[in-house]
């Protein structure tokens, strides 16, 4: 066989194969450069050359000044805008799945639009709102435009969950003794919790690398977004590169545990 | 009333009183009294939409009436929440919980109430339904007939007075519904509670329970014994939607002792005065039924073998369908076109086949009276689908 026909044969029949490792490949690569630099060390500021393999960075995350305050900066913003809007939005999701009331279709529609709107027009009304009310920037400027842009994924992510929800489970438990708060703490809220999961998850990831909005927000205080942003006009330092790949490692590393934790409960 | 009669007394007795259900215009259930007897296999049989649902959740208390009562062993609970009532219920889909295991769903009623140690109870429960092995299963990894058991064990592990079963075998197959259906009647027997089945299948229905109550928009049409229900129905709904019924209009001539005689276009034809529920004057219009398998079916050739005292109808044989164990025909007389006549496969007579002519007769007994102002055609083709 002509050695070009077989070879369009293998490609043929692995198609989606090769397609997929390209896909993933393209989508992985950014992650393994930053990972490599890493372990680079530059010679002056910028680490956008190869020179030498070292773990200098590694061993000192912290060597470069502001980078571990903003670091946890944005963690704790991050945590609390989860926090907040994973509370609201479960509520909020509750009431426009399960209630009728006064203004329910409006709450609904506006309640998606700060995912709908492009963020530098919620950043610039957040701003001038924060300005004409007098509130001075900070920490809870950008804590507040967090839980704002968040909600709208939480609220989507619940209620797609509740309205998925057989209403005769809540019968169920009732009529098996349940008072409305165990029916809700062990069959409602169980229920409803991997869409909440969901929706937290989100929050943390949306909260932690948004730049434009907190950018508008923030007054003096750096997250690190814009730490990063900042840092890149006038050098960038290799414990960046070590913090975005601890962090990927530690992401992959939760999807994983979650993984086979799922198919630990599938097998049992 | 056969129904007090199979009352064994460890159950707990039912009584609604002027209940109804009313949702803005539309009324699902009109005022209604139903006294259940402690003990006893009920049933509320109807087509979908005829409020039979929504009687037993109102029972359940998931459904507040709009007036009336509930009263469970004499005792008003009809101001109670659904979870401080002595009844548990098996729901249409199970409603099983997804997220617990099949021991969990079990012991759910148990630990609410706060029992400490399920565990024993709970394993015999599985046993008696047979799911032993299948305890830390997830409720989707059952097939719809060990679901439906698990519903059932959910239920009576909490040793309700009154178990309440919403068309609990509907999802099922047919052969699976047969075997289902011996399994409950047995269990019921077994725990001796109350039990208020719903359902639209006539047969399962008259199957299982002691009691049933037919119901129709909204309404009780008839109550009693299956085999009352079907040997002596008094509404053209129920004659049609038990079985089927040949409903002939006639006049009614006069009486003679205990016998009404009618006449359907020039045939006479006679009905005892008690087995018709409508008052009979003469010359005005009476419904005379009988059942299918009543009906014996002659060659016209023959009609000088027909025994004295019969009721006869001349007619033509119109279609015939074999199905086995009998041979359906649809008879074409003058007193009523598609008269349905079933016979059994005894001695087959070749000589009915479509186009014979043949004398259909029965013994005057076998019939019953309704009254003529009614629908004929109520209850024939009630769509028996979904919840009521």
């Amino acid at each position: 066989m002509n050695p070009l026909t077989r070879a369009a044969r293998v490609l043929r029949r692995n198609l989606v194969v090769i397609a997929g490792l390209g896909t993933l490949g393209f989508l992985l690569l950014p992650n393994v450069i930053v990972t490599v630099f890493s372990f680079n060390k530059p010679n002056g500021r910028f680490n956008y050359e190869w020179q030498r393999f070292s773990t200098d960075a590694w061993t000192d995350p912290c060597g470069v000044a502001d980078l571990c305050g903003s670091l946890s900066l944005s963690l704790r913003i991050a945590l609390w805008a989860t926090v907040g809007s994973t509370v609201l939005g479960t509520m909020i999701a509750f009431a426009l799945a399960r209630y009728r009331f006064r203004a329910r279709s409006s709450v609904s529609t506006l309640i998606f639009l700060p995912m709908a709107m492009p963020e530098v027009v919620m950043a610039a009304s957040l701003a001038t709102l924060f300005l004409n009310t007098g509130v001075s920037f900070g920490f809870w400027t950008i804590l507040i435009a967090h839980i704002t842009f968040c909600l709208s994924f939480v609220v989507t992510a619940v209620k797609a969950r509740v309205m998925s929800m057989d209403p005769r489970l809540e019968q169920a438990a009732q009529d098996l003794y349940a008072t409305p708060l165990q029916t809700f703490r062990k069959v409602t809220l169980p229920i409803a919790a991997p869409g909440i999961a969901a929706g937290a998850l989100l929050s943390f990831a949306l909260s932690f690398d948004d730049f434009i909005i907190t950018n508008f927000n923030s007054g003096s205080t750096v997250t690190f977004p814009m730490y990063v942003w900042g840092s890149a006009q006038r050098g960038t330092p290799v414990q960046i590169n070590v913090i975005g790949t601890a962090m990927f490692a530690i992401a992959v590393l939760c999807v994983l545990v979650a993984q086979l934790a799922g198919r630990r409960r599938k097998r049992s | 009333m056969t129904a007090t009669a199979t009352t064994r007394g460890s159950g707990t007795d039912v009584r609604l009183t002027g209940i109804s259900k009313t949702y803005g215009a539309f009324t699902a259930v009109h005022p209604l009294d139903l006294s259940v007897p402690a003990g006893s296999f009920f049933a509320l049989l109807g087509a979908s939409g005829c409020g039979k649902t929504t009687t037993l959740r109102m029972i359940a208390g998931l459904e507040e009436p709009t007036t009336g009562t509930v009263e469970l062993a004499g005792k008003n609970v009809t101001a109670l929440p659904p979870y401080k009532r002595p009844v548990n219920t098996v729901f249409q889909s199970y409603a099983l919980f997804p997220h617990l295991d099949i021991y969990e769903n079990v012991a759910f009623g148990l630990r609410r109430r706060g029992v400490k140690s399920v565990k024993k109870q709970v394993e015999e429960m599985l046993e008696l339904v047979q799911l032993g092995d299948l305890a830390r299963r997830r409720p989707q990894q059952l097939s719809g007939g060990q679901q439906q058991r698990v519903a059932v064990a959910r239920a009576l592990i909490n040793h309700p007075d009154v178990l309440l079963l919403d068309e609990p075998l509907g999802a099922l197959d047919l052969k699976l519904r047969r075997q289902m259906q011996l399994e409950l009647k047995r269990i019921q027997t077994e725990v001796g509670i109350t039990f208020i089945h719903v359902t639209h299948d006539q047969e399962e229905a008259m199957t299982m329970a002691d009691t049933v109550a037919v119901m129709n928009a909204g309404r009780v049409e008839q109550l009693g014994a299956p085999a009352d229900l079907y040997e002596t129905p008094r509404t053209t709904f129920v004659a049609n939607f038990l079985g089927t019924s040949n409903l002939i209009t006639a006049d009614v001539l006069g009486t003679a002792g205990d016998a009404i005689l009618l006449r359907a276009g020039d045939t006479k034809l006679g009905l005892p005065a008690t087995r018709c529920t409508a008052p009979a004057r003469t010359g005005e219009k009476l419904l005379i039924g009988i059942r299918p398998e009543k009906i014996t079916l002659t060659h016209a050739d023959d009609a000088g073998t027909i025994a004295d005292g019969r009721n006869r109808v001349t007619g033509r044989i119109a279609q015939s369908s074999f199905t086995g164990v009998s041979t359906q025909y649809l008879v074409d007389s003058s007193v009523a076109t598609g008269l349905s006549v079933y016979e059994q496969n005894i001695e087959r007579d070749t000589r009915l086949v479509p186009g014979a002519e043949v004398v259909l007769h029965w013994n005057p007994g076998h019939s019953f009276g309704l009254d003529a102002a009614q629908n004929v055609e109520a209850g024939t083709d009630v769509e028996a689908e979904g919840a009521g």
